[in-house]
């Protein structure tokens, strides 16, 4: 194209490259929208990059694994190293992990970092997600990318299971014994889907090697596609910021990708990976070899899955036996009860932005994010989530809480039966009178200034605190947020008498909104006249 | 089976159950006592039975019955053998503090030698498991591996992988074996105590509790390796996941905050 | 630098007016705009960002050291050497060295970019602007149109046969890609309804590898079995063992309160599937006091004095019994099979 210029001066080798790469890609196009894009700075916006960059620890070092580990269930005798296994039968997936730790130098370190990253990864997806839900940063346009999201959670979930499984030792074994029985429970195709996955009965000699391929290429070759897009959307949308002095909806701020980004995200990269080293270093995983092989009448007391199954474990252990004969057919409401719950209650989360904006019935994009307590019914519901699942979780432990608390694990076991029930009940309300309270005092700042801890003498006797009058941009801050009015149904009958249709959907869709936004479900912010007629009434105090 | 129980608080019981079970002892011990000293050994024995027979009406007989037959607050002692209060008094379970879902573990109270002679009592009320001897718990001529098996299968079901017990049902729990005496754990093998079942020598041979017992001492006791760092209490993904949670996720939080923070300026605003 | 001038095109806000339910824009104090850049010590004085600099050149460096460091460990240390390290106990010293030299690596690289990012860097805020994703009126219009002549041209409405027969045949081959899972296992059949137990097999104790006596199972003792012929070196051993195991206890005949179980006992020797009828789990936390067995894996709990019926927990059945008997030489032999499939349920257990 410009030839004349390119004759007249001498372009340096980079230039040649990336001029040749302009020619053949359009790189110059993507760089000019791309290389200064905006980042805006805030800690909770760097967990999505925990859990990016320890997917790419995961890959890294599963790659690592699959160059040692032999995904056969092949019966071995144990003749290697380690003195406590000598002679043992095992298959030689649980071989070749031991000898992954005790025979391959690092071996154990990429083993540990390999499964530290993954509990990491799925703890920070889950705290990106929280994050990301009560900031209400899944409003339009995010939704597709909220499920994306949503996705690569349940699919790491997945994934960590298999993977869990594959060393064949007698935690994990006891973990798939688990996953075949729940298969078992699904009316009519049950014992089909079982024999189909372990190539006939329980445990079969196949399960292992299967779940090798879902775990290393299925489930992460879906991952790395859903990741992708994430990020492209992410990128595509800029993103979002809290409000602020100069931060509106129509623009992000902050710092640009080349050179500032650039250096923390990617330095960020090598500090995730360094703690995660570091933890690999000092603290033991998943020690296959004090477990065992797999053996399917053998056990161990404190048989969990790795924590992110913890909430379906959870929902398991505290289910009443519940069984029903009908026709010479068995259906096990005991397993297939919580099985469904976990899926609704994952669901539940998944499926709330959608819920949020038919009630709100807002077609705007959001780009200036929510404070948790401006949005009280979302945050109360979020913190009702949390709590289910964490309750779950707790169920998930019982034994252990039992021993180490000193309790009966029947008592926990009650527990958490009713407070799977009364607990985000409970946390519903209790949220949302906190949010209405952060609400309130917000307003009072706003009006009133921030209470200084000064205290004042005024000349009759009267001690004061004195009040300082906020900035205008906390001002701004503060009251940035916006507040809907409830939707109405409107007059049930028309102006000439007639009776108006109104359909169970809109008569629910105007109970939640009243819910959300009706009186006493938010404070209504402080407006400016109120404001000038405190100030310039009886001076700030 | 009922008519000895209903027949129990016969004033002569005591008595009768007493030589039954001096002369049980004395049988047993004429068969197995080395031949040599066994003039001494005797003297010996029966001074301990003496001695412990004033031991167990101090501390014992107001729940396990003057003569060991039981009361409602504490079960008969007759043919529980030596093993079992060597087993129960020597960890300080007996004598109990509180009633309660389990009798736990506490300070021992009676020295090595009173509990001998506490054994030796009970052993002479009826014939019972017997205190093993150094070289039937020592590691020697152990096969750890085939310890481990057994481990697996018998004994890992309540008490984990390595040991670090579990929980049962109401408040009852497995006890962590980590530091327990090699005699005790064999004890309690034999005997069963509390909700534990036995492992007899009829089910279980001698030379398999030895195995186990090697097994025990190899992964969980102070000395015991674990390569990969710190063992988290060995209870598995529960710790494993509240580490990840706590340190891992909390330092790389700590990490994000750093790296998104605002750089001091030069002047306070 | 700040951002005063936003172009009024394009605005989010101004897409919706429609519903009723947002209140307006109700920003009561107006936005006072980005505040002025503040300087940081490094941006005004250059001995501070000469400073920062060997602090960062000094955590790369560090990094390299550590590398060095990680290559020497593993040359140095034997795989399997352990040593005591305060607080961590007895570790593995390559792990720990391998560990600690390369977190030290990558973080120090990671800590020297973020320094330099935050310190060197210019550290003034832009603000970009954001664009309206959704199209304007007129290339909708145009994609709209181009749509409908696509699709005209294709003639896929008009010509009907055309467009069933395709849905047909694209729903049709994703079958060939099922039917060849088919394979992957065995029908149920009555698989699951049976085990390896029969009428005259003897109960094999699986630590001794012997039959086992009716004299060596005392009262409060916990025995594990297995049928007799079952080797551990059989390639079906897994599958066999996963239905086959048994819980051996002994109960005072009296204290057995359910009739059948009583029955099927030899002199109050049970002997129960070991398997949890919950989702299959060994189930044998035995407390020898109540006779209650605990399942490790969901608390399932069944109480063997009185046909292993459940007490608490999720399971939804009692565990299978296995009736036993003694045979001539003396030894515990099971009288037959389960009676029903031992295990979880399934939809075909009835």
């Amino acid at each position: 194209m410009s030839t004349a210029t390119d004759t007249k001066r001498k372009a340096p080798a980079g230039e040649k490259v990336a001029d040749w790469a302009d020619g053949r890609l359009g790189i110059y196009s993507l760089a000019k929208a791309n290389m200064r894009k905006i980042f805006p700075d805030h800690w909770s916006f760097m967990l999505g990059e925990i859990c990016l960059y320890s997917f790419i620890i995961i890959i890294l070092t599963g790659v690592y694994l699959t160059l040692f580990f032999h995904p056969s269930m092949n019966e071995v005798v144990y003749h290697g190293p380690y003195e406590p296994m000598q002679g043992i039968r095992m298959s030689e997936a649980y071989a070749s992990t031991l000898d992954i730790s005790f025979d391959v130098r690092g071996g154990l370190l990429v083993r540990q970092i390999h499964h530290w990253a993954a509990l990491i990864f799925l703890a920070g997806m889950f705290v990106h997600m929280m994050r990301v839900f009560f900031t209400g940063a899944f409003r339009k346009p995010r939704e597709i990318n909220w499920l994306f999201g949503f996705l690569l959670f349940v699919l790491g979930m997945f994934t960590g299971f298999t993977g869990y499984s594959l060393p064949d030792d007698l935690l994990s074994g006891t973990g798939v014994r688990f996953t075949q029985g729940a298969i078992l429970a699904m009316p009519v195709i049950g014992t089909y889907i079982s024999m189909f996955l372990f190539g006939g009965e329980f445990p079969g000699g196949d399960f292992v090697a299967r779940f090798y391929s879902i775990h290393i290429l299925l489930l992460p070759g879906i991952m790395l596609g859903l990741l992708v897009g994430h990020l492209i959307l992410v990128f595509y949308h800029k993103h979002t910021q809290f409000a602020g002095p100069g931060r509106t909806n129509k623009n992000v701020v902050g710092m640009p990708l080349l050179p500032v980004y650039m250096a923390k995200a990617g330095g960020f990269f090598f500090l995730v990976f360094g703690v995660i080293a570091v933890i690999a270093g000092i603290a033991s995983i998943n020690p296959i070899w004090a477990i065992g092989p797999y053996r399917p009448d053998q056990v161990s007391t404190g048989a969990q899955p790795d924590w992110y199954m913890g909430f379906a474990e959870g929902l398991i252990r505290v289910m009443p036996g519940w069984e029903i004969n009908l026709w010479g057919h068995t259906l096990v409401l005991g397993v297939l009860i919580p099985l469904t719950l976990f899926g609704v209650i994952l669901g539940a989360i998944a499926v709330y932005p959608f819920i949020e904006s038919w009630v709100t019935g807002d077609k705007r994009e959001h780009h200036i994010l929510d404070r948790p307590r401006n949005a009280p019914t979302r945050t109360a519901f979020g913190v009702a989530w949390i709590t289910v699942y964490f309750i779950g979780l707790v169920g998930g432990g019982n034994d252990l809480w039992a021993t180490h608390f000193h309790l009966s694990l029947n008592a926990i076991s009650w527990f958490v039966r009713i407070f799977f029930f009364a607990g985000p009940v409970i946390a519903f309300v209790v949220t949302k009178r906190i949010c209405l309270g952060l609400q309130r005092r917000d307003k009072e700042k706003v009006l009133h200034g921030r209470e200084s801890g000064l205290i004042k003498r005024l000349p009759h006797g009267e001690f004061v605190e004195v009040h300082e009058p906020l900035a205008p941009a906390q001002l701004h801050t503060l009251t940035a947020h916006e507040q809907y009015k409830p939707v109405e149904i409107g007059p049930l009958v028309d102006e000439n008498g007639v009776k108006r249709k109104v359909s169970v959907v809109q008569k629910l869709r105007a109970k939640l909104s009243k819910g959300y936004y009706g009186e006493n479900n938010q404070i209504a912010k402080p407006t400016a006249e109120e404001y000038k007629e405190i100030t310039s009434g009886h001076g700030h105090h | 089976m009922k008519k000895l129980s209903a027949r129990r608080r016969h004033p002569l019981a005591a008595v009768v159950v007493l030589l039954l079970a001096l002369a049980a002892t004395g049988g047993l011990y004429a068969a197995f006592a080395p031949a040599s000293k066994a003039q001494a050994d005797e003297t010996a024995q029966s001074l301990a039975i003496d001695e412990g027979k004033k031991l167990y009406s101090v501390g014992c007989a107001s729940c396990h019955g003057t003569g060991g037959q039981g009361t409602t607050d504490g079960p008969q002692l007759v043919g529980v053998g030596s093993a079992a209060v060597d087993f129960q008094v020597g960890t300080g379970r007996m004598p109990a503090q509180q009633p309660g879902a389990q009798v736990p573990k506490k300070k021992v109270i009676y020295t090595q030698a009173e509990i001998d002679q506490l054994a030796a009592y009970v052993a002479s009320l009826g014939a019972g498991p017997i205190v093993p001897t150094k070289s039937q718990v020592s590691p020697e001529g152990a096969d750890v591996a085939k310890g481990g098996d057994l481990f697996r299968t018998n004994c890992a079901q309540c008490h984990n992988f390595t040991g670090e017990g579990g929980a049962l049902t109401k408040g009852k729990y497995a006890p962590s074996l980590e530091g327990v005496d090699p005699k005790h754990i064999y004890e309690a093998m034999q005997t069963g105590p509390q909700s534990m079942p036995s492992f007899p020598d009829s089910t279980m041979p001698e030379q398999q509790k030895k195995d186990i017992i090697a097994y025990i001492k190899t992964v969980n006791s102070s000395e015991s390796a674990s390569p990969g760092g710190l063992s988290l209490g060995g209870l598995g993904p529960v710790s494993e996941g509240l580490f990840g949670w706590i340190f891992g996720l909390g330092a790389l939080i700590a990490v994000a905050i750093w790296v998104a923070a605002h750089t001091a300026k030069a002047k306070k605003s | 630098m700040s951002s005063q001038e936003i172009p009024e095109e394009n605005l989010p806000a101004e897409q919706d007016a429609a519903h009723g339910a947002v209140e307006g824009a109700g920003d009561p104090f107006a936005d006072p705009g980005l505040p002025a850049h503040k300087p940081r010590i490094q941006d005004i004085d250059e001995r501070a960002a000469n400073r920062s600099e060997r602090a960062v050149a000094f955590m790369f460096t560090l990094s390299m050291l550590a590398t060095v460091g990680f290559i020497a460990s593993y040359v140095i240390f034997p795989v399997d050497k352990i040593v005591y390290i305060f607080p961590f106990g007895h570790v593995s010293a390559l792990n720990f060295s391998l560990g600690l030299t390369l977190g030290v690596a990558l973080f120090a690289i990671g800590a020297g970019a973020v320094h330099w990012a935050r310190t060197l860097m210019s550290d003034v805020e832009v603000a970009d602007d954001r664009h309206a994703i959704a199209a304007e009126p007129e290339v909708k219009a145009k994609v709209l149109a181009d749509f409908a002549a696509g699709a005209e041209e294709s003639a896929f409405g008009r010509r009907k046969l055309i467009r069933n027969t395709m849905f047909g045949a694209l729903a049709l081959v994703p079958l060939a890609g099922v039917v060849l899972l088919r394979d992957l296992g065995p029908l149920p059949e009555k698989k699951l309804r049976s085990t390896l137990w029969a009428k005259g097999k003897q109960l094999i104790n699986m630590n001794t590898m012997e039959p086992l006596r009716p004299e060596d199972v005392v009262v409060g003792s916990l025995t594990f079995a297995m049928p007799e012929g079952l080797e551990e070196d059989a390639h079906d051993f897994q599958v066999q063992i996963a239905k086959a195991a048994l819980m051996i206890i002994r109960i005072e005949p009296d204290n057995i309160k359910d009739k059948r179980e009583r029955e099927w006992a030899h002199e109050g020797i049970v002997a129960f599937s070991k398997i949890c009828t919950h989702v299959g789990c060994p189930i044998s936390l035995y407390e020898q006091q109540t006779h209650h067995v605990l399942c490790p894996c969901h608390q399932s709990t069944f109480d063997l004095s009185d046909g292993a019926r459940v007490i608490f927990g999720p399971a939804g059945h009692a565990l299978p019994q296995l009736r036993i008997g003694v045979n001539s030489e003396g030894n515990l032999e099971a009288l037959g099979d389960f009676e029903e499939p031992v295990g979880p349920a399934f939809w075909e257990r009835g």
